[in-house]
């Protein structure tokens, strides 16, 4: 297991930094969170075309650069400290992993390269009330005339799901549950999006009342859900990481220069202390994400508890890191204008964005064996 | 000099070594409490005579000079097994490294060798009545007489004294200068005339640790490790070593507060399929595991060049703070069982010890707060506690509970 980047990727780490330090300063997240679209149209474009990031863990044939999950966890975590709006989890990473797990080579190849270039979004609707991801397609079911298929049902916190062009939606069969292909715009089906928690990241629902739909290709559609799931955990914890650590930088900044009774806060021990913790905890969190990306590309039947493992502890890391840096801020902290919120914002609705973490315990829990 | 850093194929080549070897050698049960030392000693030679002591020490004191990759692989390997090393954790983990970074040629070569190849057992005298977390106001004084520090003074706390043949005691040389820069580091035979080791009870009613006491015992002038007056640079580095070897230790398999052995509790308590007793269980692997990957992660970055400096101090905080995790979690599914049991009951005891042993991993080596100042001061930067005691004359401090 290889747990330490390489000298390129640390080259990559820096240039995607560079990129959004310059390119999205808090000014510019803010301006793309209250815009219509609610993400930076230009930052994704540049981010498609100069930097080629959408399709990094996208194999070479379908135009993607063919690196590999630690690449594309890099890049996660620098989207997660600088909280860019963008549908990067919901395109290149959700839907991604689900076209490449599927045995669908006809879509694969019809929507991969134009994703990899940015020109299209695509997202995956799966889960239902709480956020929880059901195996067998929950309530929404799929029925089939002829060849022509129509969903109906309805999916919720759908990652990019108000800006996607393409949704893929996991329903249950006659047979089980599959994997379809549904067009926004179709009729029969209703996009609302979400008022959110958290202001730097939208999420749709979608209604489907028989909205026309394409059957996808999968020997094992819950099967590619577990794997969907397993690599997005991965990407949501990188993304997590990514936001402790600029949570972290921030309070610890703050506390070297805050004075009060005559000393600087953090040289008092209750600051100092928490901060640590945040530090001692983002340090160990870091080890298991390394891992389980590295688990990703090149240990497969390792992912599966990895994936496991970094969900359930890095969630709840970055609440604490996000509401001590709220905290050790005081009340500047709590203001609209200090960044502190949007941290502490996207802490919790990452926490609970694919379910609860009990339910990332139980799931932890069950791939122990215990 | 280069280290070879061991190929996949290489590597994997060790590790079968390695498990064969201990298959054949690792001894079937732990020795009783009277047999430990020399079951230890014989242990550890044996382990020298196989290639596998000091697997990252250079040759020339009679290391291996291997990667820490390998190390690493015989620590996965040994994890299997309770092996009779605790004697000369102190001794190789934090003494020996010591003298290997600081020590002259000479006292390299005639005490490391001995160590690896376990004749002699070492204790770490820094710790007085007075001088717990603060050790540079230690109040041991050794005072040059001739060719000889004569010392005079009392340590307390000190873990395996009572078998150890030398000790890497640290002693106030010059009163008049600030308390860090009067302190000299010696090696002291722990067999001299005027050293008196009394057993001190701790609160699991054992007594691994110690009452030292030095009464004008003399140690030659060739037994300074480092510089005179430099001992706190000594200290420094001692520590560093230290917390590194306790956040790294691997603990045995076998171990009752690791997560497989709760597992194990839960099930013979029945409690596996109560959601709740499931989900502390998950969260105890979860902060087991990444203690153990980031320790992996420290050693590849050494590997890499990248030494982990004060961040020792995450694993030492961590493991002690996994430590009261998993007593609480032991007493979740074991309820009174964990309290009462039948006499003799192996399994009740085991339990018992483990919560005995907490206080000390939060204490022994620098306390938690201890830690998290060192990671708040030297890794995250902030502003260092207010030392109102830096430059003023060691003579004229307070120190501890009495009058220096
Ligand atoms: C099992 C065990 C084995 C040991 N083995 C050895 C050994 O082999 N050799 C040896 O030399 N010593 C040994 N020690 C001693 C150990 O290093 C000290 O006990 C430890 O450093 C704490 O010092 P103290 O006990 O004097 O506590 P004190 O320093 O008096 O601390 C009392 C309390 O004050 C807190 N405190 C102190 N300073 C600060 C600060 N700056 N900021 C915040 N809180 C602070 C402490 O964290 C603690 O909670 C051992 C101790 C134990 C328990």
């Amino acid at each position: 297991m290889q747990l330490v980047l390489d000298p390129e990727q640390q080259e990559l780490r820096s240039a995607v930094r560079k990129f959004l330090t310059d390119q999205s300063p808090s000014a510019r997240v803010r301006s793309a969170m209250e815009s219509d679209d609610g993400y930076d149209r230009e930052l994704w474009r540049r981010m498609a075309t100069e930097l080629g990031l959408l399709g990094l863990a996208v194999p070479e044939r379908y135009d993607g650069a063919g690196a590999g999950h630690v690449e594309r966890a890099i890049v996660q975590e620098e989207l997660g400290r600088s909280l860019a709006p963008s549908p990067f989890l919901g395109s290149a990473v959700l839907a991604t992993d689900t076209l490449l797990a599927l045995d669908d080579e006809a879509a694969r190849a019809e929507l991969l390269p134009r994703m990899v270039a940015g020109e299209l979004i695509a997202a995956v609707a799966v889960a239902e009330g709480g956020g929880a991801w059901d195996r067998t397609g929950g309530a929404t079911t799929a029925s089939r005339s002829g060849d022509a298929w129509t969903l109906d049902g309805t999916k919720t916190a759908v990652v990019a799901g108000d800006v996607a062009d393409v949704l893929l939606v996991l329903a249950s069969t006659s047979d089980g549950p599959g994997w379809f292909r549904v067009d926004p715009s179709a009729s029969g089906v209703t996009r609302t999006t979400l008022t959110t928690l958290d202001p730097t990241r939208r999420l749709a629902k979608v209604a489907f009342a028989k909205a026309p739909a394409t059957a996808l290709a999968s020997a094992d559609a819950a099967a590619v859900l577990d794997l969907v799931a397993d690599l997005g955990a991965v990407a949501l914890a990188a993304e997590q990481l990514g936001g402790l650590q600029r949570a972290l930088e921030m309070a610890v900044d703050y506390a070297k220069v805050r004075v009060q009774f005559g000393r600087p806060v953090g040289s008092y021990q209750a600051v100092k202390h928490g901060l640590a913790d945040v530090y001692s905890d983002w340090e160990q969190g870091l080890s298991a994400l390394r891992h389980a990306s590295w688990a990703a590309d090149h240990a497969r039947d390792e992912l599966p508890l990895a994936a496991a493992l970094v969900a359930a502890y890095v969630g709840p890391a970055y609440f604490r890191a996000g509401t001590l840096c709220v905290q050790y801020h005081g009340g500047i902290g709590y203001t609209w204008e200090h960044d502190a919120h949007l941290y502490y914002k996207r802490a919790k609705s990452t926490e609970l964005l694919f379910g609860s973490p009990a339910r990332n315990r139980a799931r932890l829990a069950d791939r122990l064996g215990v | 000099m280069s280290v070879p850093n061991g190929s996949p194929t290489e590597l994997q080549e060790y590790r079968d070594g390695v498990r064969s070897w201990l298959k054949a050698n690792a001894p079937a049960s732990m020795p009783s409490a009277a047999e430990l030392i020399p079951a230890a000693k014989a242990f550890q030679a044996a382990l020298f005579d196989a290639g596998y002591a000091g697997i990252t020490w250079p040759k020339d004191v009679g290391g291996q000079g291997l990667s820490a990759a390998y190390q690493q692989v015989y620590s996965d390997e040994a994890a299997a097994y309770e092996l009779p090393t605790y004697p000369f954790i102190i001794g190789m983990g934090m003494c020996g490294p010591t003298v290997n970074d600081l020590g002259t040629g000479e006292q390299r070569t005639s005490y490391l060798p001995r160590l690896l190849r376990g004749e002699d057992i070492w204790c770490q005298l820094f710790s007085e009545p007075g001088a717990g977390s603060d050790v540079a106001s230690l109040q041991t004084r050794a005072v040059l007489d001739g060719d000889a520090w004569v010392v005079n003074g009392q340590k307390v706390w000190t873990t395996n004294a009572q078998w150890a043949d030398f000790g890497a005691l640290l002693a106030r040389t010059d009163p008049d200068r600030p308390k860090h820069s009067g302190l000299t580091m010696f090696i002291l035979d722990m067999h001299a005339p005027g050293v008196t080791v009394r057993p001190l009870k701790d609160m699991s009613g054992r007594a691994p640790f110690n009452e030292v006491y030095f009464d004008d015992v003399r140690i030659p002038v060739d037994a300074v490790i480092g510089q005179v007056n430099a001992g706190w640079n000594a200290a420094v580095t001692m520590l560093g070593h230290e917390r590194v070897s306790i956040g790294a230790t691997r603990k045995p398999k076998t171990n009752p507060m690791e997560f497989a052995s709760l597992v194990e509790l839960a099930r013979r308590h029945g409690v596996t399929g109560d959601p709740a007793q499931r989900e502390r269980l998950a969260e105890l692997y979860a902060h087991e595991r990444v203690l153990e990957l980031f320790n992996v992660r420290m050693r590849q970055e050494t590997m890499a060049g990248n030494p982990p400096g004060a961040r020792g101090s995450v694993a030492k905080l961590a493991g002690a703070l996994l430590l009261r995790r998993a007593i609480d979690t032991a007493g979740q599914i074991a309820g009174s069982d964990t309290i009462a049991w039948e006499p003799g009951d192996a399994r009740g005891a085991e339990l018992a010890l483990g919560i005995n042993s907490a206080p000390a991993s939060s204490i022994a080596g620098g306390t938690n707060e201890v830690q998290h100042n060192i990671i708040g001061e030297r890794i995250l930067g902030l502003p260092k506690e207010p030392q109102v005691d830096r430059d003023i004359p060691f003579r004229e401090l307070k120190v501890g509970t009495q009058r220096g």
